[in-house]
């Protein structure tokens, strides 16, 4: 490995000096000539009429220039969804109206209904107080069963019923599936919820739109995980800007997870209003707002059956989902539950026969789109716990009944529709097994039983689909866009390098990792490369950052635009050298003839280039720049084993996470450090998902967990340091640097390592407890305990 | 509105205030200095941490005006003028102690506010004096990595990297 540069290599960060001197550029650092702000009055009630608005007494108060409602919006397209899912009667999905302001009806708590644009944040938030809402509340629909009961209320009046779609998979595999699960020796059998979560990114989102009269441009500075994307459905879908007139810019951005890959009305709202009031208008969301406007995460309700023969071997698995979709559907919220689910339930196992049921249901709650894993946790979860189950009730050690179903050959077509390229699930299994110290359990177990705790652990394992996605097979499943990425490399005369990538960086450490690969391709050092990324007039064209893709797929069309800027370099070596191209080697930095001592560095090609003095200009053009697009051939699949140690006091039920490890393969790894990183982050999340964090509605819509005093977030004193491993690699096959992506495996492995463990902390205190819904709060256990 | 007047890193500054703004408005709309974020408005993440008079205080809890006179340190006055990151800064990126660097400029303030209380720091008590900071990024490991590592212990034995 190479000590400070180069592909595998710890590099530090470069990033970080600005971060830690607090000169990062945040979206709501900026502050442009003129702003006006905007605050958006929100509906208090789930679900409600709107009978009439009285902005008469607010239009008239200090520093208000305009006051916005669903009436401005009618001739606007509705924020777009940007996945249509086919059911399984073969009918598209119930696509409800999405508003920018809501219009007739208030759909859910934090549904805008006004926009207030003033002189100052302020003046808009006192004129707010003063508008006369007359809202006539009409009853909610919260949970997904209630909401699919024929009498049901209905979130959109224009739809049929509250279902979104019924969705199978893979459909013609029901009835047989249905055979082998009643003829199996033994079906074990879990009902469980995976519970809503909210990403909670640490920076709020902002909006900022500003438009130029005399160009007609509008600009909107977001805090995106995906301009170019946001670019293209507003200014296609909803306020019909052509992509020449618009430019998005997502500057440093504090953290994603998800829930920064949508579009959302008030970004829509800025640029629209930027030019009505002929003012750049700037909208910060404050966190209590972020709770009840940000897209939610998770929120399923599963029932898994997982058929086995009298040894253990799976036979057939069935699922029945529901997945609350909130009031309206957001950007990519139903492929959720279907593609990045449905075909993971695989899992790490030759499971022959497999179907997915999903219900996707409509309710007056925040829309609930991708977070951290995006409907793989969701398989992850439910998968890992039911064979946890089974090795119960079989009589099996949960990790042999694991090792017993593993796929081992590869690749590997699964019954979901995936083929995977490759994976080694005993490498990483027996890594796991080491690195948590499996065989030091018993007598750290004795230690805890003799301070009056009960010990546990939990193993599982998980596959994940990363690398999102061939283009050409997310079209045929609905997705409404192409999933490839793009990069210029744009070599400047002196040798130094700017790179133009539609990949994000929220936290991931691109500009950092990406001139890495570059310098490692070129034998330069990576202080000569720079990353350009998050504004959409200085990239051609990009997909974003979710998913696991940047490197899979954005660092694949940096290495194909990098092998063009090589092929071309060499060229003009060759006449500098007055040898034959296929003569020409590249090695560190500097271009040599096979065998001969002759050579040119790179910094006299790259000049060459610019001032074509000597140069073969009648065979090829002036410059070093070059561009490629990357459309992945297949996903990528991580995948690894996770084990968990808890802690619960029997007093009062508090588990607290003793040890913690993760071994994973991510294939080969450019930055270890930064992978690292991300897996710890992953981790993280998981426990929060797994001990703490749950959005609770009440039976009238509204979040009771709506700010940090509720809503549990993780802090330092919940966990422990984790021991993470990467070094099983099985490269990805199918993508020129054979990584397979890692920011998400961390939240998709461990919630149910965390709830493995401690069911497993009570049964062997005695107690006949097969699961426990997530979080995992002193309440619940004890409740558990008691029951 | 009232002026206020303070010391901000070093230098005496002062702006017009309203009474209900706080000080990090202030520090950030005021002063342009954007290095202290705000990342909640129920004084529960921490990004915005400062000192004020030498005392850890989260900037949203207190307004502009009960600051006047005060002396302020932000993330800004942290580095060497000449741009030499601090010990605290260089074991925060010596060891991968922040990705999205938005809850940063609040963890390196907790950690200058703990290392003066306490030089030496048990992993529990770092830990503990965290639970007023949120980071979302990075699971602590490595924050709490950097924070043994800049009070002078030997980080090594700490798994991963």
């Amino acid at each position: 490995m190479p000590a400070d540069g180069g592909i595998g290599a710890s590099t530090k960060r470069r990033e970080d000096v600005r971060f830690l001197t607090g000169n990062g550029n945040y979206t709501d650092d900026i502050n442009a000539n003129g702003q006006a702000y905007v605050y958006f009055l929100r509906s208090e009630m789930a679900h409600a009429k709107i009978n009439g608005i009285d902005t008469s007494d607010a239009e008239k108060m200090d520093g208000v220039i305009r006051i916005f409602t669903g009436e401005d919006f009618v001739e606007v397209g509705g924020v777009p969804c940007g996945w249509e899912v086919t059911d399984r009667f073969g009918n598209a999905m119930q696509e409800p109206r999405h508003p920018i302001l809501a219009h007739g009806k208030a759909r859910h708590v934090g549904d805008p209904i006004c926009a207030i644009v003033a002189e100052t944040l302020e003046q808009a938030r006192d004129a707010a107080e003063a508008i006369e809402l007359d809202l006539e509340e009409l009853p909610a629909v919260i949970d997904m069963k209630s909401a699919l009961a024929k009498d049901s209320p209905k979130v959109h009046d224009e739809l049929e019923s509250n279902l979104c779609y019924d969705w199978g998979f893979v459909e013609e595999n029901r009835d047989a599936v249905d055979e082998a699960i009643k003829n199996a020796h033994h079906v074990t059998t879990l009902e469980l919820r995976n519970n809503r979560l909210i990403a909670n990114p640490m920076e709020p989102r902002v909006a900022i739109g500003m438009f130029d009269r005399t160009t007609d441009e509008h600009t909107l500075y977001t805090t995106s995980q995906n301009p170019h994307v946001i670019r293209l459905l507003m200014g296609a879908f909803v306020l019909g800007i052509p992509e020449h007139k618009l430019r998005v810019i997502s500057p440093d951005v504090g953290g994603g997870f998800g829930t920064k890959i949508f579009h959302y009305a008030e970004e829509a709202f800025c640029t629209f209003a930027a030019k009505a009031v002929n003012r750049p208008v700037k909208w910060t969301c404050s966190r209590s707002e972020a709770f009840v406007s940000d897209a939610h995460g998770r929120d399923h309700v599963t029932k898994i059956e997982l058929a086995m023969d009298k040894d253990g071997n799976f036979l057939a698995l069935r699922t029945d989902t529901h997945a609350n979709m909130g009031a309206y559907l957001s950007t990519f919220a139903p492929s959720v539950p279907t593609w990045l689910h449905g075909t993971l339930m695989a899992g790490n196992y030759k499971t022959p026969l497999i179907y997915v049921n999903v219900k996707a249901v409509f309710t007056n709650t925040v829309p609930v789109d991708a977070y951290r894993g995006a409907g793989r946790p969701e398989a992850s979860f439910q998968l890992e716990r039911v064979i946890d189950k089974a090795a119960h009730e079989m009589g099996i050690d949960p990790i042999e009944l694991r090792r017993q179903n593993f796929i081992t050959e590869f690749p590997y077509a699964t019954p979901v529709a995936v083929e995977y390229d490759t994976g080694d699930y005993n490498a990483t299994m027996d890594k796991m097994i080491e690195i948590a110290d499996l065989a030091g359990f018993e007598k750290r177990a004795a230690e805890s039983a003799d301070n009056g705790k009960l010990r546990g652990i939990g193993v599982n394992c998980y596959i994940e689909a990363c690398g999102i996605a061939p283009s050409n097979l997310v079209g045929q499943l609905g997705a409404r866009a192409g999933l490839y990425e793009s990069a210029t490399v744009r070599v400047n005369a002196t040798g130094s390098i700017s790179v133009m990538t539609g990949s994000h960086s929220h936290g991931q450490g691109h500009e950092t990792a990406f001139p890495q690969v570059i310098a490692d391709m070129l034998g330069i050092d990576a202080s000569q490369v720079d990353i350009v990324h998050g504004d959409t007039s200085k990239v051609p064209m990009g997909m974003g950052t979710y998913g696991s893709r940047s490197l899979a797929v954005g660092g694949s069309a940096m290495v194909r635009a990098t092998e063009k800027i090589i092929n071309k370099a060499k060229k003009i070596a060759a006449h500098l050298l007055e040898a034959s191209e296929g003569d020409i080697e590249l090695k560190d930095g500097q271009f040599t003839v096979a065998g001969t001592d002759k050579s040119v560095a790179w910094g006299d090609v790259t000049l060459a280039a610019y001032v074509p003095h000597n140069y073969p200009l009648e065979d090829l053009e002036p410059g070093l720049e070059e561009t490629a697009f990357y459309d992945p051939a297949n996903f990528t699949y991580p995948s690894g084993a996770y084990a968990c140690e808890v802690e619960v006091d029997p007093e009062t039920g508090k588990v607290t996470i003793e040890r913690f490890s993760a071994a994973d393969d991510f294939g080969n790894i450019v930055n270890p450090m930064i992978v690292d990183g991300q897996v710890h982050g992953g981790i993280g999340q998981g426990i929060g998902q797994a001990l703490l964090e749950q959005a609770v509605y009440d039976d009238d819509g509204q979040l009771i967990s709506g700010s940090y005093m509720d809503y549990a977030m993780p802090r330092a004193d919940d966990v422990p340091f984790y021991t993470v491993d990467h070094s099983c690699q099985t490269p990805c096959t199918h993508n020129p640097l054979g990584v397979k992506g890692c920011g998400e495996a961390g939240a998709i492995g461990s919630p149910p390592a965390v709830v493995n463990a401690v069911v497993d902390a009570l049964r062997r205190a005695g107690q006949d407890i097969t699961h426990i819904d997530m979080p995992l709060t002193p309440s619940r256990v004890w409740q558990a305990m008691q029951s | 509105m009232t002026q206020v007047t303070m010391t901000v890193n070093g230098k005496a500054v002062s702006g017009e205030a309203e009474g209900r703004t706080l000080l990090s408005q202030f520090l950030r709309d005021g002063l342009g200095l954007t290095g202290t974020h705000v990342g909640c408005d129920t004084s529960q993440c921490g990004a915005c941490s400062v000192h004020v008079n030498g005392k850890l205080v989260k900037s949203c809890t207190m307004f502009a005006i009960e600051a006047d006179g005060a002396e302020v340190s932000t993330v800004e006055g942290e580095a060497d003028e000449d741009g030499t990151l601090s010990t605290i800064q260089q074991a925060f990126q010596e060891h991968h102690g922040l990705q999205c660097g938005f809850c940063t400029p609040g963890m390196v303030m907790a950690t200058k506010s703990l290392l003066a209380e306490n030089p030496k720091p048990t992993e529990a008590e770092i830990r503990a004096y965290l639970s007023g900071n949120i980071c979302r990024c990075t699971g602590y490991h490595n924050i709490v990595k950097a924070i043994m590592a800049a009070s002078g212990q030997d980080v090594s034995a700490i798994a991963a990297e």
